[in-house]
């Protein structure tokens, strides 16, 4: 019974499909050149840093990384990483960063609850205490968390990117969104409560001293935060791959002596 | 084991423990002076690659169940937090992720190379069904592995097997929430996934055991399906096969960590980085790759088989396409063991090989995709040769190449000249080609 009812829902759910999205309407995700890409690419300091910025301006308006600690921007690997103040919890950057926000904690020895300024122990706080509060606010849509959010899409990195990006495109005859929702062909379906957001000048990068200026156009502040979200979705990559290089040589090195081992040992047998 | 045991124990403490329990004996007659016959190729290596895996999920596995967390609201999260906080974590939940992968490759071959050589003939018909039952169970784990990270595809992925159980007739109901501990996939089911698939593997290496030991009593088969005649047959598994089975095992293990390393979720599915939402269908729910032809079995069946709807029909053809694998070794009536010898059931071999990759195909596909267009309908909708029909049709070949081709080519077939003996073969007209 249950199956059928699943099958039913999944059989309305292709149904409705062609409704709001027509057939070859919905765009493949655009290519694009990453730092991370291929077997030894790593992330850049500064894109994580200005993604970062654009995360927590933008993004983080509507969307929560519940995974995310401010720890995790001082670790190895992270965006302020600092390599004299290995120990984030003493990094300046990450403990600055944390300051700005008023935690909830609690209950105290009267058992009462308190704000006090974030540690980096502290999760990145979410804008909605709850999932009904943040459907109330978006038109009934529930934006998602984005603490995995470059794995948890088909297309990855390059999707959200083309996303991000993607509200250039005239709306077909044929597709009539609701008031609050908008069409972006890479989107499944076609229209989404999400609107453009990285719109010229949303954010200002600052440039650090001696460091390049960068400019903060659209296609710079996707690039910045997809590599962002892309390190937060997995902050082990570049160790996984630097692992990985060593592991895969010695791997090599002993087929080949095994190799030789087992031609020695059966040259002298007929098989 | 075969012939008499050579093992003579040296020091004063291994005559002691062997006149008491002489299990140095037993490793030594079976791993090191176990005569093998000479000519083994690599199909033969996947033995070893497989208890290799064995190892490596049950040891990858009992470190991150100290991690893990079996619970609705905790599951998802405590498996991040083992790639994000736990020193190595990554490594171990990518080793274990993907190993469950390698394995079913590894598994894959070897039964393939089963088939082929018909490793599955008297007098290895336990072996084989023993194996059956390995693969059955490693089946089982697999499922409830790929449930315990509790993402959208764990859930419903879950909720659709699950409800296979559901099509069987009268019990079909109450088994199901039996299996549940509820009235769908909840929190009992993912305890209970959890506990299962931490006891299967253990009971995994218990039929290993038997596996191993009804292979020790007749002896390896061969590519010849020859049975071994002399000494001059055979080659002390030690150092002959303990090096080639390493090699052949590193080798395997080098492509395996260039994909934990450089493409750990290239095997996977990016909905199960969403967490579990029971109020959420995905579009499209797909089981693990690896059960991806039996999905395309079950989904084949369409149509009501006089009593029997569509849906059972499904259950019951998955279901017998395994179960047919039992009766193997009576279908096949063929005297000759390797199809190297049989001209016409190689080539029906190799068409069975490439349905059950196309079913594979197709089990990823939806049934309704088309993949030959053929004009419209009524309706302006195309219409053509859909994934569907096509896993109909492989369905039909599966199944006719246990139950037709092998219980007729026996009869009808007339198989090449063999050598008459495994030597003769190495040293005959095979000696100038290389064993790989």
């Amino acid at each position: 019974m249950k199956i059928s009812r699943i099958f039913a829902v999944s059989a309305a759910l292709l149904l409705s499909a062609p409704v709001v999205a027509l057939e070859g309407e919905q765009h493949e995700p655009e290519a694009h050149d990453w730092s991370f890409q291929g077997p030894l690419g790593t992330f850049n300091e500064r894109e994580l840093q200005r993604g970062f910025q654009v995360y927590q301006e933008v993004c983080a308006a509507c969307h929560s990384m519940d995974l995310m600690s401010f720890r995790n921007l001082g670790e190895a690997g992270g965006p302020f990483y600092n390599e004299d103040v290995p120990n984030p919890n003493d990094n300046e950057v990450v403990r600055w960063i944390a300051s700005q926000y008023v935690i909830e904690d609690g209950p105290d020895d009267v058992g009462d609850m308190f704000e006090r300024p974030g540690i980096p122990a502290d999760r990145f706080p979410a804008p909605y205490p709850n999932q009904q509060a943040a459907r109330a606010s978006n038109g009934g849509a529930y934006p998602p968390d984005l603490s995995v959010i470059t794995k948890a899409r088909t297309g990855g990195p390059e999707y959200i990117r083309s996303l991000l990006l993607g509200y250039d495109y005239e709306v077909p005859h044929d597709v009539s969104p609701r008031p609050g929702q908008y069409y972006n062909p890479y989107f499944p379906g076609g229209l989404l409560a999400m609107g453009p957001q990285l719109t010229e000048g949303r954010v200002s990068y600052t440039t650090p001293e001696g460091g390049e200026e960068v400019e903060a156009t659209p296609e710079q502040m996707a690039h910045d935060v997809v590599a962002f979200l892309t390190w937060a979705s997995e902050p082990r990559m570049v160790e996984r791959k630097r692992t990985g290089i060593a592991v895969l040589i010695f791997m090599l090195v002993l087929c080949g002596l095994t190799w030789l081992a087992y031609r020695q040992v059966w040259s002298d047998q007929e098989h | 084991m075969s012939g008499p045991s050579t093992y003579e124990p040296k020091t004063g403490f291994t005559r002691w423990l062997d006149s008491r329990l002489p299990i140095v004996r037993l490793g030594w007659d079976s791993f090191v002076d176990f005569p093998t016959p000479r000519n083994l190729n690599y199909w033969w290596t996947f033995g070893g690659v497989l208890a290799i895996f064995l190892v490596l999920q049950i040891i990858t596995g009992v470190v991150l169940a100290m991690h893990y967390v079996p619970h609705v609201d905790h599951a998802f999260d405590s498996v991040e937090r083992i790639r994000r906080d736990v020193p190595f974590g990554w490594l171990l939940q990518y080793l274990h992720a993907n190993g469950a992968s390698f394995f079913f490759i590894a598994v894959y071959i070897h039964m393939f190379r089963g088939l082929y050589y018909g490793s599955y003939k008297a007098p290895r018909e336990l072996l084989w069904i023993l194996g059956v039952v390995i693969y059955l169970l490693m089946m089982a784990t697999g499922f409830l592995g790929y449930t315990l990270p509790w993402g959208q595809m764990s859930f419903w992925g879950a909720t659709v097997i699950t409800n296979l159980f559901g099509a069987i007739p009268v019990v079909g109901e109450a088994f199901r929430e039996w299996l549940w501990g509820g009235f769908s996939v909840g929190g009992a089911t993912l305890n209970r996934f959890f506990s299962l698939h931490y006891l299967l593997p253990f009971v995994i290496a218990g039929v290993v055991g038997l596996h191993i030991w009804a292979l020790h009593v007749p002896g390896n088969g061969n590519p010849t399906g020859i049975e071994v005649k002399t000494k001059k047959d055979t080659l002390p598994f030690h150092p002959y096969y303990t090096v080639k089975d390493g090699f052949a095992i590193i080798a395997f293990l080098t492509i395996f960590l260039g994909f934990v390393f450089f493409a750990p979720g290239v095997l996977g599915h990016a909905d199960n980085s969403i967490p579990a939402d029971p109020l959420v269908t995905p579009s499209h729910i797909v089981p693990e790759w690896y059960y991806l032809p039996f999905y395309a079995i079950l989904r084949a069946i369409t149509f009501d088989i006089g009593p029997i709807d569509a849906k059972l029909g499904g259950v019951i053809a998955m279901f017998g396409s395994i179960g047919i694998l039992f009766v193997l070794p009576w279908l096949d009536t063929s005297p000759i063991r390797s199809m190297r010898y049989r001209p016409i059931a190689r080539w029906f071999f190799l068409i069975f090989v490439v349905a059950c990759l196309l079913l594979g195909w197709c089990g990823a596909k939806n049934p309704d995709d088309i993949i030959l267009a053929m004009g419209t309908d009524g309706e302006g909708h195309a219409t053509g040769f859909t994934v569907l029909t096509l896993a109909q049709i492989l369905t039909a070949y599966y199944f006719a190449y246990f139950l037709v081709v092998l219980p007729v080519l026996g009869f009808t077939e007339k198989p090449k000249a063999r050598p008459v003996s495994i030597e003769a073969s190495v040293l005959g007209d095979t000696a100038a080609r290389p064993a790989e």
